[in-house]
């Protein structure tokens, strides 16, 4: 058909996306889904234990982690990874430690900062389902004799997961969108290759819409993953509820 | 107010503009995502389709990415444009986008996305016999709207807005980073120029909360009043 | 009786929805204090002709006539369609619906409900509403509910209650959708005691119902449809205590 001659007059009279600038975009298709990626897996793993304290009766327990996932739900990213990446120098003596090495880099304040949002929302995610855990399958679980932990982990935490996984899902294409600003601390994700090109060819419709088109095939697979995964687990799960 | 190096001034201007953005932004999206509900409710084939489309490429591309486009972006088209127009008629404009505009441009026109969707499935939750009893008594479509339609949805629709001028509210940091005296922008600038990110950058996260909280409570007391008539909370 | 229009004349309704026709051509005149029952097995067709009478329904073919006002139509895409919605506004103004599930809007309080319309749609004062709204209150027998919501008040109360809206319309003709059906059995009584005042006092009403007795006593014409046509149609006493076809005395047998 006629245009896909346009298509290839197109790619031959580009200057932009070259072997070079397409290799900037894919380092920073690799950066930023081990940003997410990492910091997702964290967060997700201290959001375990931080939502069943948050759900907890004693208030020792829950209100510091209600404060946790209040300032970190209720401040912009921006400014937490901008606290971490200015202030990780002030930790005293930091700069002696092996630690140091890893934390002058841009990544790690970055990594950090993301897990620690993402744990918050996670949580409170994850709180959230476990509240909603029908009465009727306490009491039963009660009325078996199970234990506290014993409950937690084979009644209530199942079933939250389940009902969690949607709500996770918006989360994790929340993150993908929010490591955008980790070009603002010099990272090189997607969005720092888009402002690079932007930069050298004075081209912002394409440095920016191809990192969009990037962000938007990436959105689209993880909706498709959850979805799956929701079908999946919803019939797995759905004889063990008691249906 | 405390001085912070000389700073306070300037972080206090930057807190006028995070909120004056917000609020512009906010009203900008309100009304898109009511063109939005109503475009996607319509029997226009191409205005549904037109509507979908914004919906989804909006909510799958990130915030920063999008304002880049349109700031750095929209500012070409505006340069092709005039430079066009000088070529043609000889008259000499230059139209500089302002980073406020282009913030509230970008923000509204995203969270118009969000808002449409709050708004749609608000509209859809009024119960039929509702807005039938309104035609049935003769009431002109418009009327059934601000009567009775509007009212029985923003029940609906307030926790959904309410939760989208929170992430709103914090999305306003991003235009900090295209050029915006917002006061993370201050904050930051001061963190590098003093040496002391916690000074700047904690009252500034302290505002949010700020504002955050305040406005849960108004957008509180409006969810009481538009509950009136169904049975209390 | 010629020189004042008739309220409402209806000629020839026919409807379908996708393939299956609903009602095959149905016609039915209201004369100035006509009561007419519409009664039927569910799914015979008589609620969707009383919505086809104010065009909460399209009908496909067929006339309608408002206090001597012809209704236009035209034909688009999505089918039949009033031409002109300022004159079914109009029209509908005239014609005030009682619905089943009572519909009263649910962020208003009564007497809100009751001087919505008059006011928004009439262009009453607001004064001139309330004043008539207490009267009709008195009526029914709601005065002391008028500031409660309608989540407040049992069925029973906010159907006479929807009756009260109806009738602050000073409707040429009241339309009335099952409005006892979804009550329970003790507060039909007092729902069914204000309709027949209404019916005494000479108001035109076309009413679907389930309510036998209500029908015997008080109708000028009963109506038995089934699927989608006047199967009989005539006096209560013809109707309803002698019928003749067959289908009829079944629907009437069990009550009786």
């Amino acid at each position: 058909m006629t245009d896909l001659t346009w298509l290839n007059e197109l790619l031959a009279d580009n200057r932009i996306f070259t072997p070079q600038t397409i290799a900037y975009y894919w380092d920073g298709l690799v950066t930023t889904t081990q940003l997410v990626f990492l910091s997702l897996v964290v967060g997700l793993v201290l959001a375990v234990p931080l939502a069943i304290g948050r759900s907890s009766k004693h208030r020792w327990i829950s209100l510091p982690i209600y404060v946790y996932t209040y300032v970190f739900r209720g401040t912009p990213l921006l400014i937490q990874l901008y606290i971490i990446y200015y202030g990780v120098v002030f930790f005293d003596g930091i700069q002696q430690t092996f630690l140091w090495p890893i934390l002058r880099e841009a990544f790690y304040p970055a990594l950090i900062a993301f897990t620690l949002n993402t744990a918050a929302y996670t949580t409170e995610i994850f709180r959230g389902a476990i509240k909603a855990t029908s009465r009727g399958e306490i009491e039963a679980a009660r009325a078996y004799g199970m234990s506290q932990s014993l409950m937690m982990r084979r009644i209530v935490l199942p079933s939250a997961f389940r009902r969690a996984l949607p709500a996770y899902g918006n989360e994790v294409i929340f993150m993908l969108h929010a490591s955008a600003i980790a070009s603002v601390v010099t990272l090189m994700d997607i969005t720092g290759a888009a402002r690079f090109v932007y930069a050298r060819f004075y081209a912002p419709f394409e440095a920016f819409l191809f990192a969009a088109a990037i962000y938007l095939c990436l959105t689209f697979a993880i909706l498709y993953f959850f979805r799956y995964l929701e079908k999946k687990l919803l019939a797995h799960l759905k004889p063990q509820s008691g249906n | 107010m405390l001085d912070l190096h000389g700073y306070g001034p300037r972080l206090l201007e930057g807190a006028g503009v995070t909120l004056q953005l917000a609020v512009l932004s906010l009203i900008l999206a309100l009304i898109l995502g009511l063109l939005t509900a109503s475009a996607k409710m319509s029997r226009n084939w191409l205005l549904h389709k037109v509507a979908t489309l914004y919906t989804t490429v909006i909510r799958g591309v990130p915030d920063l990415v999008l304002m880049m486009l349109l700031f750095f972006g929209g500012q070409m088209a505006l340069n092709v444009a005039t430079d066009a127009i000088y070529d043609r008629t000889g008259l000499d404009w230059y139209i500089n986008l302002n980073a406020f505009a282009a913030g509230v441009l970008t923000i509204g026109f995203i969270f118009g996305a969000y808002m449409g969707e709050t708004f749609r499935g608000a509209f859809m939750a009024v119960e039929h016999g509702q807005i039938e009893a309104g035609k049935a008594y003769g009431m002109s479509p418009l009327l059934v709207f601000y009567r009775i339609r509007f009212p029985q949805m923003m029940r609906h629709a307030l926790p959904g807005i309410s939760n989208n001028w929170m992430v709103l509210l914090k999305t306003t940091a991003l235009v900090s980073v295209i050029g915006l005296s917002d006061m993370v922008r201050v904050a930051a600038e001061a963190s590098r120029a003093t040496h002391e990110p916690f000074t700047f950058l904690i009252p500034v996260a302290m505002v949010y909360l700020l504002i955050a909280s305040v406005s849960e409570w108004m957008f509180a007391r409006l969810q009481k009043r538009y509950n009136v008539g169904f049975g209390g909370h | 009786m010629a020189d004042t229009p008739i309220p409402l004349e209806v000629r020839n309704i026919k409807k379908r929805f996708g393939e299956t026709e609903v009602l095959k051509g149905l016609s039915l005149e209201a004369r100035k204090g006509d009561v007419i029952t519409l009664i039927g097995a569910s799914g015979s067709g008589k609620s969707t002709f009383l919505r086809c009478m104010n065009l909460l329904e399209q009908p496909d073919e067929g006339e309608l006539i408002v206090h001597g006002e012809q209704i236009h139509f035209k034909q688009t895409r999505h089918g039949r369609e009033p031409a002109d919605w300022k004159q079914v506004v109009r029209m509908r103004a005239k014609l005030s619906m009682v619905f089943q599930s009572f519909n009263l809007w649910a962020h208003m309080t009564l007497l809100e409900n009751i001087i919505e319309a008059p006011v928004h749609v009439l262009g009453k004062s607001k004064k001139e509403a309330v004043e008539h709204a207490r009267a009709l209150l008195e009526r029914v027998g709601l005065t002391a509910r008028a500031d409660a919501y309608p989540a407040q008040m049992s069925g029973g109360q906010q159907q006479r209650g929807a009756i009260a809206r109806a009738l602050a319309m000073d409707p040429e003709v009241m339309l009335f959708d099952e409005p006892t059906s979804a009550l329970d059995p003790e507060l039909v009584g007092d729902v069914l005691k204000v309709m027949r005042d209404l019916a005494e006092e000479g108001r035109t009403m076309v009413v679907v119902t389930h309510e036998m007795g209500f029908a015997r006593d008080v109708s000028s014409q009963v109506i038995y449809l089934h699927q989608g046509l006047v199967e009989e149609a005539g006096s209560p006493q013809d109707v309803l205590v002698n019928p003749t076809s067959p289908r009829l005395k079944q629907f009437l047998a069990p009550k009786y």
